[in-house]
């Protein structure tokens, strides 16, 4: 308990996984919350990555990090912009008024 | 040891419970700041790790970038009128049940997933003599950052260009009775259209309409 090894920071990275699927799942609210639930999701990945990379001392895994970082950020970028466009169409971000494609 | 297990399980509960606070809080705008929160403690658990140059960069990228992103765009529309009820409509809470399961059974199977890992005891051994070295770590990583990596690094930056000509192309709306400037119109002037000649008689002068 008190001899944090990696088994500690993957427990944290599986619930903080968990967190953000439970988000998605649950928010019936706006779908900015959603996007943020996948933020969460993409930080546990990190987490994972830099826990490995630390304790096996290779480097590949914060290399990684780095291109997932640089992703979450062009996909929050784009999302967010295609929010913007949807609320100007629309004028609702509501998830469930989002209903035209009939998904 | 002690402080290292006080330092994770301080950051740690501070991060798990700030990601709930993400997903349950009523108002958008403390989701985005507990969104926030959740990266500052990362970032510092990733400082205290040895992974100094990734928990900086986080705290440029995200809190620095994307989280203000997020919360320009809360800001910008118009998301106040909804912000005292945890759902639409109260048909919509239907699904809950299914939610949670779904999730609960993703965590438990991680969880069985790492519980039943069995590491080989001198995999950790080997490798502490590697990642002490004299150098630091944001040195190692530029090292191998633009040397074994550099295909995957351009690539990213590409990615990133697309990405910022994308959110420019959707965004960008023309409006009307806006005067601009149209080089192709100054530049393809004529002097037949642009200048007349008359003939000037003495004292009447010229009458210009235009």
């Amino acid at each position: 308990m008190i001899d944090i090894g990696l088994g500690h920071y993957l427990t944290l990275g599986a619930v903080i996984f968990s967190i953000g699927v439970i988000g998605i799942f649950l928010n019936r609210k706006n779908i900015i919350v959603i996007l943020m639930s996948i933020e969460l999701i993409l930080l546990a990945v990190n987490i994972n990555l830099v826990a490995f990379s630390i304790y096996l001392g290779d480097l590949a895994g914060q290399v990684f990090t780095l291109f997932i970082l640089t992703v979450a950020a062009a996909e929050a970028a784009i999302g967010l912009a295609i929010i913007v466009v949807y609320f100007r169409n629309s004028g609702t971000i509501r998830v469930e008024e989002i209903d035209k494609l009939k998904g | 040891m002690i402080a290292h297990a006080i330092f994770f399980y301080t950051f740690s509960i501070i991060a798990v419970v700030s990601a709930i606070m993400v997903t349950a809080s009523k108002n958008t705008v403390h989701s985005v700041f507990f969104l926030i929160l959740d990266f500052i403690s990362i970032s510092c658990l990733f400082i205290m790790i040895g992974a100094e140059f990734l928990g900086m960069i986080m705290l440029i990228v995200y809190v620095g970038a994307v989280a203000v992103l997020f919360l320009f765009v809360v800001m910008m529309l118009n998301v106040a009128q909804q912000k005292n009820q945890w759902f639409a409509s109260k048909d919509s809470s239907k699904h809950i049940p299914v939610g949670l399961i779904i999730s609960t059974l993703i965590f438990f199977e991680i969880i069985i997933v790492i519980g039943g890992w069995k590491y080989k005891p001198e995999i950790f051994d080997i490798n502490n003599s590697i990642v002490q070295t004299s150098i630091s770590n944001t040195h190692s990583l530029g090292q191998i950052l633009y040397t074994d990596y550099i295909h995957v690094f351009q690539i990213s930056g590409m990615i990133l260009l697309v990405a910022m000509v994308g959110a420019i192309v959707l965004t960008f709306r023309q409006r009307s009775g806006v005067k601009r400037q149209s080089y192709i119109k100054q530049i393809s002037r004529e002097r037949a259209e642009g200048v007349e000649v008359l003939e000037v008689q003495s004292n009447k002068g010229v009458k210009i309409d235009d």
